[in-house]
C-alpha cells in the first residue's frame, strides 16, 4: 500500500489536524473577536470530518502496515465522538458569557478539536504506541480544557488533578505495554494478539493487568475513578460535556479495541478484571450517587455506573456483547448530552450557573418543559423502561445471559436498582417538593440549548425504540471488525 | 372487525389524550380525560361483543404483529384472561376521573396525564404478546404511579412512593433476567408469548425461571411477606390512585402467574406449589387479623386487599377449572369491590379530610344513600352470597378442597374474619350515633358520587347473580391451561374413596378399605 491511499484512510483526522491548525492561526490573529467564527468553524470542520468517514476510512483497511485501523468500528466512534464534540462547542459561548471574569477564548474549540483527532486515533489504533500518542494527544486538551477558567480556584484544581492522576495512569499504561513489548516482542495488535494465543505467560499477564488498570483510569471505572467527581465538579461545564460524552466513547471504545483486538486470546484472563470493574463501578456509582448535593458530581457517578453497565456488555466476551456496549454508548451520550443540557440551563437571577441538587425544588411548577425533560433522562438513565435507555441495559444484560454469566447479569440488574434511587431523588425534588424559586426563567441565548434538548428527548422516549431496527445492524457490524 | 387494530387504538387514544391534557387548563383536561377514557371503555365494549366466545376460535384474537428487531415485536392479542382483565381497567378508568374530579385542584393537566398514562400501560401489559414488551408495560406502571402518589399523596407521600417503585422494582428486575434466559437461545429462543407457552424448559431450569418470576409477582401480588408496600402506597395515594392500584395494578400479579408461571413452568408450579399456598394461608389469617386492629380505613382495606389476593393466588394453584376460575372472578370482583370501597372512604374523606375511623359513626343516619351503598360493598367483599365476592371465593376454596383440605380449612376463617373486620368498620364508620358536630354537617351523596358507585354496584350484583358472563369468555383459556398442567397435577391430600355399600357380606372387607385409607393420612 502506498502512502496516497493511506493518506485517503485518514481523511477525517486530516481534515480535523489541518482544520485545527488553521483555526489556530485564525485565532492567533483574531484574538479574542474571533471566538465565535472560530466556534462555528470548528463545527464544519467536524461535519467535514463525519463526512470524510463516508469513504474509505471506514472501508476496514489498515493504514500504514497495521498502524492504524480504517474499519467500522472506529468510524462508529468517531461519528458518537464528533457529534458530541459538536454539541460541547456549541453550548459553550452561552456557558462562559455568564460565567465571571473568564470569557470564552478561541483556543477553546481549537483544543476540542485536537481532542478529537486524538479520540479519532484512540479507537482506530492497530498498534499500542498509536494508542498512547492518541490518548496522550486528547489527554493534553483535555487537562487545559478542564482548567479553561483560570480565574476559578475550581477548575484550576480539576485541571491539576486531572493531570496528575492522568499521568499517573499513563505511566501505568505505558507500563502495561512495554511489558506487552517485552514478552510479545511488538507493540502491533495483530503480532500481540498472535503472542497471547501462542505463548500465554506470567509475564504477559503482568502487562494485560497494567494496560487494563490505565484504561479503567480512562474510562473512570471503579476502582480508578476517584478523580472523576472533582474533575467534573470543577471543570467547566461544557468542558465535562465532552467528558462525560466524546471522551467517554473514546475510552470505552478504546478498552473494546485492546481487549478483543490485542488481546482476545487472553479472553479469560481480561475478563475477570472488566468483571470485577464493572460491578465495582455499578455499585460504587450507584452508592456513592446517593449522598452527593452537587448535581455535576451526581452525574459524575451516574457516569461511573452507567461505565460499569457498558463494560458488562464486554465482559460477555462475544461479538453481541460488543454491540451491545456500543448501542450502550450511543444511547448513553444522548442521554447525558441531555441531562447536562439541562444542568447548563440551571442559572440563578444574575445568570450565574447553579449546582445544587436542591436548587433544582418544585423545577416541575416553575419550568415544567424543562422538568419534564430532565425527569426523562433520569428515568431514562436509571434505565426504567418505556425510556430508550432501558434498551441498552437490555442489550448488555441480554450478552451476558447469552454468554452463560447469570451472576453477573443479576448482581448488575440489582445494582440497577440501586441507582434507580439516586434518579428518582432528582425527580422528586423536581416534583414532590415545593418550588425553590432560585432558578429563573429563560433567555434568548438558549434557544439553540433548548432545542437540543428537545431533540435528545425525543430520542429517548419511547419512539426511540423505532431507531434500533437501522442500527442494530449497523452496531453489529461495527463489533464485528473486531472478532 | 378483521384488520381494524383495535387493541392499538386501546392504546393510542389514552396516550394522545394524554400529551394533549399537558398542554390544556385544568377544566379542558378533566373534560378531554373523561371523554378519552369513556371512548376507551366503548371500544372495551366492542371488544367484548366482537370476542369470539363459544365457538372453536383461535385461543388468541385480535393479534396484532410487527417486528422491530430481532427478538422484539409489537405484538398483541388477547385471550379471555386478557379480556376480562382490560374490561377491568377500562371499566374503572372514567370513575377514577370522575373521582378525581372536585378532589384534585392543583397540577390537574399533568394528574390527568398521568392517569391516562397509567391506563395505557395497563391494557398493553394486558394485551402484550411479546415478552420484552409485556415487561415494557408492567414496569412502565410505576413511572406514572411514582407521581401520582408522590405529588398528589397525603402527608407521608415521599416516602411511600419511593418504597412502591423501589420494592416493585427491584422484584421485577430479577424476573428481566430470567426472562432473557428464556429468549436466549439457551431457553426457547423466542419471546413470543404463545409459543413460549407451549415450549417445554428443561426441569431443573424452570425452578430458577419459575423463582424468578415469582419474585416478581409475589411483590406485585402481593403476597405475604412481601406485601408491606401496599398499605403505605394505598395510605398515602390520592383516591383514584388507591382505585387504580386495588382495582388493575394489583391484579398484575395473578395476571403474570395465570399468563407466565404456570403454562411456561408447569412442573416447577407443581413442585413449589406449597410454597404458594403456604404464603397465602398465612397471609389470609395473618392480614385479616391486622386488618382488624386498624384506626385507619384505607389501611384496613389495603390488608384486606392482601387477603383477598391470596386467596387468589390458592386457586391458581389449586390446578383445576373451579380454583382458576374462581381466581379470575376474585380478581375482578376485588377490583370492582375494593376499588369501590376505597371511592366510599374517599367520599367522606373529600368532606371532613380524616381517614380515621372514630372520627366518624351515625353516618346511616344522615347520609342514607351513602349507607346503603357502603353496606352493599361491604358485603360484596365479605363475600355474601348473591355479590361477586361469594362466587369467585367459592369456586376458588373449592378448587382448592381438591388438592389441600388443610390450606382450604385456614382460608376459609378469612372469610369469618373478613366479616368481623368490616362490618366491625361498617358498624364504627356507619351506626350509633353521632357524636362529632362535624359529621353531623356531612352532606349525602351528590349525583356525581352517586354516577361513580352505581354503575361498580350493578356490576357487582350482575357478577354475583349471573357469573357465567364472565366465566364464559375465559372457559376455553381455563381448558387450554388445564390441558398444559395436567401432566403435573398435583394429587390431593385428602385421597377420598368411593364408599361401598354396606352389603352385610363385603362389611369386614370395606371396614379394611376404610381403615387402609385412614392410615394413609
Amino acid at each position: 500500500m502506498n502512502g496516497s491511499s493511506d493518506l485517503v484512510l485518514i481523511l477525517p483526522e486530516l481534515v480535523l489536524t489541518v482544520g485545527a491548525l488553521v483555526l489556530m492561526l485564525v485565532a492567533a490573529w483574531g484574538g479574542q473577536a474571533s471566538t465565535r467564527a472560530v466556534s462555528w468553524a470548528s463545527v464544519a470542520v467536524l461535519i467535514g470530518a463525519g463526512i470524510a468517514l463516508a469513504g474509505p476510512a471506514s472501508s476496514g483497511a489498515d493504514a500504514f502496515d497495521g498502524l492504524f485501523r480504517a474499519d467500522a468500528f472506529a468510524a462508529y466512534a468517531k461519528v458518537l465522538i464528533y457529534v458530541a464534540t459538536a454539541v460541547s462547542i456549541i453550548v459553550a459561548p452561552a456557558f462562559f458569557a455568564r460565567t465571571s471574569g473568564d470569557d470564552l477564548r478561541p483556543e477553546y474549540p481549537v483544543l476540542m478539536l485536537l481532542a478529537a483527532v486524538g479520540m479519532g486515533m484512540m479507537v482506530s489504533a492497530g498498534d499500542m504506541l498509536v494508542l498512547y500518542v492518541g490518548l496522550e494527544l486528547q489527554s493534553l486538551a483535555a487537562y487545559v480544557l478542564a482548567s479553561f477558567m483560570r480565574r476559578d480556584t475550581r477548575s484550576a484544581e480539576a485541571g491539576l488533578k486531572y493531570f496528575v492522576l492522568g499521568a499517573l495512569a499513563s505511566g501505568i499504561l505505558l507500563y502495561g505495554i512495554s511489558l506487552v513489548y517485552g514478552f510479545s516482542g511488538s507493540t502491533e495488535f495483530d503480532l500481540i494478539a498472535a503472542a497471547y494465543d501462542a505463548t500465554p505467560g506470567t509475564g504477559l499477564l503482568i502487562g494485560l493487568v497494567f494496560v487494563f488498570a490505565g484504561i479503567a483510569f480512562k474510562i473512570a471505572a471503579v476502582p480508578f475513578h476517584m478523580w472523576t467527581p472533582d474533575v467534573y465538579e470543577g471543570a467547566p461545564t461544557p468542558v465535562v460535556v465532552s467528558f462525560a460524552t466524546a471522551q467517554k466513547v473514546a475510552a470505552v471504545a478504546l478498552a473494546l479495541r485492546v481487549a478483543l483486538d490485542a488481546m482476545g486470546p487472553a479472553l479469560l484472563q481480561w475478563q475477570q478484571i472488566v468483571i470485577f470493574a464493572s460491578l465495582a463501578s455499578i455499585l460504587f456509582g450507584a452508592v456513592a450517587a446517593i449522598g452527593q448535593t452537587n448535581i455535576k458530581r451526581l452525574l459524575a457517578y451516574s457516569s461511573i455506573n452507567n461505565v460499569g453497565f457498558a463494560l458488562m456488555g464486554l465482559g460477555a466476551g462475544t461479538s453481541e456483547g460488543a454491540a451491545a456496549v456500543l448501542s450502550y454508548m450511543t444511547v448513553y451520550v444522548v442521554m447525558t448530552l441531555g441531562s447536562f443540557l439541562v444542568v447548563l440551563q440551571m442559572r440563578g437571577a444574575d445568570g450565574e450557573p447553579i449546582e445544587s441538587i436542591a436548587s433544582l425544588s418544585g423545577l416541575s411548577r416553575t419550568r415544567p418543559g424543562l422538568a419534564a425533560a430532565f425527569a426523562m433522562f433520569m428515568f431514562s438513565l436509571a434505565g426504567i423502561p418505556p425510556l430508550l435507555g432501558f434498551y441498552p441495559k437490555l442489550a448488555v444484560f441480554w450478552a451476558a445471559t447469552d454468554a452463560g454469566l447469570f451472576g453477573f447479569a443479576v448482581a448488575g440488574a440489582v445494582g440497577s436498582v440501586v441507582g434507580a434511587y439516586y434518579y428518582l431523588k432528582i425527580i422528586k425534588t423536581m416534583y414532590f417538593d415545593p418550588p425553590a424559586n432560585e432558578i429563573v426563567g429563560r433567555d434568548a441565548s438558549s434557544t439553540l440549548d433548548y432545542g437540543l434538548i428537545a431533540v435528545a428527548a425525543l430520542v429517548i422516549s419511547p419512539l426511540g425504540y423505532l431507531l434500533i431496527k437501522p442500527l442494530a445492524p449497523v452496531t453489529a457490524a461495527a463489533a464485528s471488525a473486531l472478532f | 372487525m378483521t384488520g381494524f387494530p383495535i387493541l392499538s387504538v386501546m392504546l393510542a387514544v389514552p396516550l394522545v389524550a394524554a400529551i394533549a391534557c399537558l398542554f390544556l387548563d385544568a377544566r379542558t383536561a378533566r373534560w378531554l380525560a373523561l371523554a378519552a377514557t369513556l371512548v376507551d371503555l366503548a371500544l372495551g365494549i366492542l371488544l367484548w361483543a366482537n370476542f369470539d366466545v363459544a365457538g372453536p376460535a383461535a385461543q388468541w384474537q385480535f393479534t396484532e404483529y410487527h417486528e422491530l428487531f430481532p427478538r422484539f415485536a409489537y405484538a398483541l392479542g388477547i385471550d379471555g384472561f386478557a379480556l376480562l382483565l382490560i374490561m377491568l381497567s377500562v371499566f374503572l378508568m372514567p370513575i377514577c376521573i370522575g373521582a378525581s374530579w372536585e378532589a384534585i385542584t392543583e397540577r390537574v393537566p399533568e394528574y390527568m396525564a398521568a392517569f391516562l398514562l397509567t391506563e395505557v400501560l395497563m391494557i398493553g401489559t394486558f394485551a402484550a404478546q411479546d415478552l420484552l414488551l409485556f415487561y415494557i408495560f408492567f414496569e412502565a406502571g410505576l413511572i406514572p404511579m411514582y407521581l401520582i402518589i408522590g405529588i398528589w399523596g397525603g402527608a407521608n407521600r415521599i416516602y411511600a412512593s419511593y418504597k412502591f417503585f423501589l420494592y416493585t422494582l427491584l422484584g421485577s428486575i430479577v424476573m428481566l433476567i430470567a426472562m432473557l434466559w428464556m429468549a436466549s437461545p439457551l431457553g426457547a429462543n423466542t419471546t413470543y408469548i404463545p409459543d413460549l407457552m407451549s415450549h417445554d424448559f428443561p426441569v431443573g431450569a424452570q425452578y430458577w425461571l419459575w423463582l424468578a418470576f415469582f419474585a416478581s409477582f409475589a411483590v406485585k401480588m402481593p403476597m405475604w411477606p412481601v406485601h408491606t408496600w401496599l398499605p403505605d402506597a394505598h395510605v398515602q395515594a390520592p383516591t383514584a390512585g388507591s382505585v387504580i392500584l386495588a382495582g388493575v395494578l394489583l391484579k398484575l400479579g395473578g395476571y403474570g402467574f395465570l399468563r407466565f408461571s404456570l403454562p411456561m413452568f408447569p412442573e416447577a408450579s407443581a413442585a413449589l406449589a406449597w410454597l404458594v399456598l403456604v404464603l397465602s394461608a398465612v397471609a389470609v389469617v395473618y392480614t385479616s387479623l391486622v386488618a382488624l386492629v386498624q384506626s385507619d380505613m384505607k389501611k384496613l382495606i389495603a390488608y384486606s386487599s392482601v387477603a383477598h389476593m391470596a386467596i387468589v393466588t390458592i386457586g391458581l394453584f389449586a390446578f383445576n377449572q373451579q380454583g382458576i376460575e374462581g381466581a379470575m372472578i376474585v380478581m375482578l370482583s376485588h377490583g370492582l369491590v375494593s376499588g369501590a370501597l376505597f371511592l366510599c372512604v374517599g367520599v367522606i374523606y373529600d368532606r371532613l379530610h380524616t381517614r380515621e375511623i372514630s372520627r366518624y359513626g351515625g353516618l346511616s343516619i344522615n347520609m342514607p344513600r351513602y349507607a346503603v351503598l357502603f353496606l352493599l360493598f361491604t358485603m360484596a367483599s365479605i363475600g355474601l352470597p348473591g355479590t361477586s365476592g361469594f362466587v369467585g371465593e367459592f369456586l376458588s376454596l373449592a378448587g382448592t378442597y381438591q388438592i389441600n383440605t388443610w390450606i382450604t380449612l385456614v382460608c376459609t376463617t378469612g372469610i369469618i374474619l373478613g366479616a368481623a373486620y368490616m362490618l366491625y368498620l361498617y358498624r364504627r364508620v356507619a351506626y350509633g350515633d353521632i357524636v362529632h358536630d362535624d359529621v353531623r354537617s356531612m352532606t349525602d351523596l351528590s349525583g356525581r358520587e352517586i354516577a361513580l358507585l352505581a354503575p361498580v354496584a350493578a356490576v357487582v350484583l350482575w357478577m354475583g347473580v349471573y357469573p357465567e358472563s364472565f366465566l364464559a369468555p375465559m372457559r376455553a383459556d381455563v381448558a387450554t391451561l388445564l390441558a398444559r398442567v395436567e401432566r403435573t397435577k398435583p394429587v390431593s391430600d385428602s385421597k377420598p374413596t368411593p364408599g361401598n355399600p354396606a352389603l352385610a357380606a363385603a362389611h369386614g372387607a370395606a371396614a379394611h378399605a376404610t381403615a387402609a385409607s385412614g392410615g394413609a393420612h
